[in-house]
C-alpha cells in the first residue's frame, strides 16, 4: 500500500487511515488500523477503555506519531511528506500548520484558564492563521452565539460550568474553520445533567455537514447522529458499519458483549 | 448518638433531665461558645515579653537613637543603599535571564543540553557564594586577557582582565551566576506545574512554538514561580552584604567603615537593619501586586 501524494487521491475520503500501528514501550496500542471517513460524515468510535480509540484519534492530528502506516486528511499526509519511496518527517512548524485544518476537542476541555472565553477563541486564528484581531473577534462572537454562550465572552473558564467550558472548547476548535473535527470523549468529564447541552451542539454541527470523528461512550448519541459506527477492541477495528447494523445486529461476539454491558 | 453521617431531619437537642422544651422552642435555643482559658494565659505571657522588648528599645541608652538618626540618611549611606540596589537589580535580571535559558535546556529533548544544564546547577549550588565571589575577583590571576574571536582560532578584540572585571562587575557576575542556578530550578518547577493538556491544546490549535511558551505556558507558570522568585530576590538583596568582603561600597560595607571610624557599632548596625527591612517591605508589596496580576482567571 503506497501513501498518496496530494494530487493522487481521487476518492472523496476526507480521512484515510492505512495499516497504522502504534506502541507505547512494550504495549502495542494500535495493531493495524484501516479506516476511511467520507467528507460530511459523522463517524463514532466505540470501545472499552484501553482499546486504543483515543490514541487513534490523537494520531489523526499527529499529537501521537504513528510507528507504521500512514494517515491522510483531505488528500494530504499527516506529519510526513512523501518523496519517492521515502516519508520525510515534517518540521514542527509544518505540523502545526497542518493542525489548523483539524479541530480537536479534549475530554478535559483544556481551555486556557488565564484567558477569557473570547481570548481563548481568538488566540489560534490570530497566532496560527495571522487573522486581524478585529476579524477574529467578530468571528468568535458569532461562534459563541452559535454554542449559546454569547454573553459569557468576558468570563474566565473557571467561572463556567463543565458543559459551558466544553461548548467554549468547541467554539475554539471551530474558530480555525477546520475541514475535520475530532472529539475525544467530549462528555466523559461532565456531570450527567450537562451532557445533553454539549451533545446538542455536536448534533447541530453534524446536521450542518461538518466531517467529524467522535470517540464516545454515548450509545444513544451514536445511534442518532452517526453515519458510521466503528467498534474497537485491543487496538483493532472489530466491526464497522451503519449504527443500525453495528448497534442492533452486531456480527462479532466482542461487539455484542460490549454492547450488552453499556446498553 | 448514632455514628452514621446522615443527620436526622429534626435534630433532637439533648436536654437536661426533667427539662422538656416544645418542638418550636428549638429555634430559640442559645449557642454558648467553648471557653479557652489557656489561650488567654499565652496571650498575657507573650504581651509581657513584647512590652519588655519595646521598653528596652526606648529606654536602653545603648541603642543610641540619636546616632542612628544622624547617620540613617547621610549621603554615604544613601549612596551605599543605591549600590546595594544596583547589585540586586543586575543580579536578579542577569540571574533570571540565564536561569530561564538553563531551565529550558534542562527540559530539552537533547541529553547533551540537559546534562550541561544539570552540571551547571549542580556546580553553582555546591560552591558557597563567598568562595565563588573571591574566584571572580581573582579572575585576572587565571586569565590575564579576555579575547573575543573564533573559538580556538584567532581573536579580534582583547581586553585586559584586570580592567574589564573590576570589583563591581566581579560581584555582579558572581551574584548573577549563583542566582541563575536557583532561578533555573524555580522556572523549571513553574513550567512543570502547568498542566500538560495546556501545551497539547495549544499544539492542537497550531499555535507557533514560541507563542505557546510566551502566551500559554509562562503566564500560568508565573503563578508558582512568583512566590519562590520573590524569596530569591529578597534573599539576594540581603545576600549582597556578602560582597563587602570585596571592599565594594554597598550598605553593609559602608556601615562597617563608619563604625570602624567612630566605634558606634550598634546604632550603625541598626541603620543597615532599618534599610534592609524597609526595602524588603517594598519588595513584598510589589510581590503582592505582581502576583495579583498573574492570578487572573484563577478564582471563580
Amino acid at each position: 500500500m503506497s501513501a498518496p501524494t496530494k494530487e493522487a487521491t481521487g476518492s472523496d475520503a476526507m480521512v484515510e487511515i492505512r495499516s497504522v500501528h502504534k506502541s507505547f514501550g512494550p504495549l502495542e496500542v494500535l495493531r493495524g488500523i484501516d479506516l476511511s471517513v467520507r467528507a460530511g460524515e459523522v463517524t463514532v468510535v466505540l470501545g472499552p477503555s484501553g482499546s486504543g480509540k483515543s490514541t487513534l484519534l490523537r494520531t489523526i492530528n499527529h499529537l501521537e506519531k504513528v510507528d507504521q502506516g500512514w494517515i491522510s486528511v483531505d488528500g494530504t499526509l499527516v506529519g510526513y511528506r512523501r518523496s519517492g519511496n521515502k516519508l520525510y518527517e515534517l518540521r514542527e512548524r509544518e505540523v502545526l500548520r497542518q493542525r489548523t485544518r483539524i479541530g480537536f476537542v479534549f475530554q478535559n476541555f483544556n481551555l486556557f484558564p488565564h484567558l477569557t472565553v473570547l481570548e481563548n477563541v481568538i488566540e489560534a486564528p490570530i497566532a496560527a492563521l495571522g487573522r486581524p484581531r478585529k476579524d477574529a473577534v467578530a468571528a468568535a462572537e458569532k461562534l459563541l452565539a452559535r454554542v449559546g454562550l454569547a454573553e459569557k465572552a468576558g468570563a474566565y473558564p473557571k467561572q463556567l460550568s463543565g458543559g459551558q467550558q466544553q461548548r467554549v472548547a468547541i467554539a475554539r476548535a471551530l474558530a480555525l474553520e477546520p475541514k475535520l473535527l475530532l472529539f475525544d470523549e467530549p462528555t466523559s468529564a461532565l456531570d450527567p445533567e450537562l451532557v445533553g447541552e454539549v451533545l446538542d451542539v455536536i448534533k447541530d454541527l453534524a446536521r450542518g455537514g461538518t466531517t467529524m470523528i467522535v470517540v464516545t461512550h454515548e450509545i444513544g448519541f451514536a445511534r442518532e447522529v452517526a453515519d458510521t459506527v466503528v467498534f474497537m477492541d485491543e487496538g483493532r477495528i472489530v466491526e464497522q458499519g451503519p449504527p443500525a447494523d453495528v448497534l442492533d445486529r452486531p456480527v462479532q461476539e466482542r461487539t455484542r458483549a460490549f454492547l450488552s454491558k453499556v446498553l | 448518638m448514632s455514628l452514621t453521617s446522615d443527620p436526622p431531619i429534626h435534630p433532637p437537642a439533648p436536654t437536661e433531665p426533667g427539662e422538656k422544651p416544645a418542638a418550636d422552642e428549638y429555634a430559640a435555643l442559645k449557642v454558648v461558645p467553648v471557653r479557652h482559658p489557656w489561650r488567654w494565659v499565652a496571650v498575657a505571657a507573650t504581651a509581657v515579653l513584647l512590652a519588655q522588648f519595646l521598653n528596652g528599645l526606648i529606654t536602653n541608652p545603648g541603642w543610641e537613637w540619636d546616632v542612628f538618626a544622624r547617620f540613617v540618611t547621610t549621603e554615604t549611606i544613601l549612596h551605599a543603599v543605591w549600590v546595594t540596589l544596583q547589585l540586586t537589580f543586575y543580579g536578579t535580571v542577569i540571574g533570571f535571564a540565564l536561569g530561564i535559558v538553563l531551565a529550558f535546556m534542562r527540559l530539552s529533548a537533547s541529553p547533551f543540553l540537559r546534562g550541561v544544564s544539570y552540571a551547571y546547577i549542580w556546580a553553582f549550588r555546591s560552591i558557597p557564594l563567598i568562595v565563588q565571589l573571591l574566584f571572580w575577583f581573582n579572575l585576572a590571576y587565571l586569565y590575564k586577557e579576555l579575547q573575543f574571536g573564533i573559538p580556538f582560532g584567532p581573536g579580534f578584540v582583547a581586553f585586559d582582565t584586570m580592567n574589564l572585571v573590576g570589583a563591581m562587575s566581579a560581584a555582579v557576575l558572581g551574584l548573577a551566576l549563583h542566582q541563575a542556578a536557583y532561578a533555573a530550578e524555580i522556572v523549571r518547577g513553574g513550567v512543570l506545574a502547568v498542566d500538560g493538556g495546556q501545551l497539547e491544546a495549544a499544539a492542537a490549535l497550531g499555535i507557533p512554538r514560541l507563542r505557546q511558551l510566551r502566551r500559554i505556558v509562562l503566564p500560568q507558570a508565573m503563578r508558582s514561580i512568583l512566590p519562590n522568585a520573590a524569596n530569591e530576590i529578597i534573599s539576594l538583596f540581603k545576600g549582597t552584604s556578602i560582597v563587602s568582603v570585596m571592599a565594594i561600597g554597598e550598605l553593609f560595607y559602608q556601615v562597617q567603615v563608619v563604625y570602624g571610624r567612630n566605634g558606634r557599632v550598634v546604632p550603625l548596625l541598626m541603620v543597615a537593619t532599618v534599610w534592609y527591612i524597609l526595602l524588603t517591605t517594598v519588595l513584598s508589596v510589589l510581590q503582592h501586586y505582581v502576583e495579583r496580576h498573574y492570578a487572573k482567571g484563577a478564582v471563580r
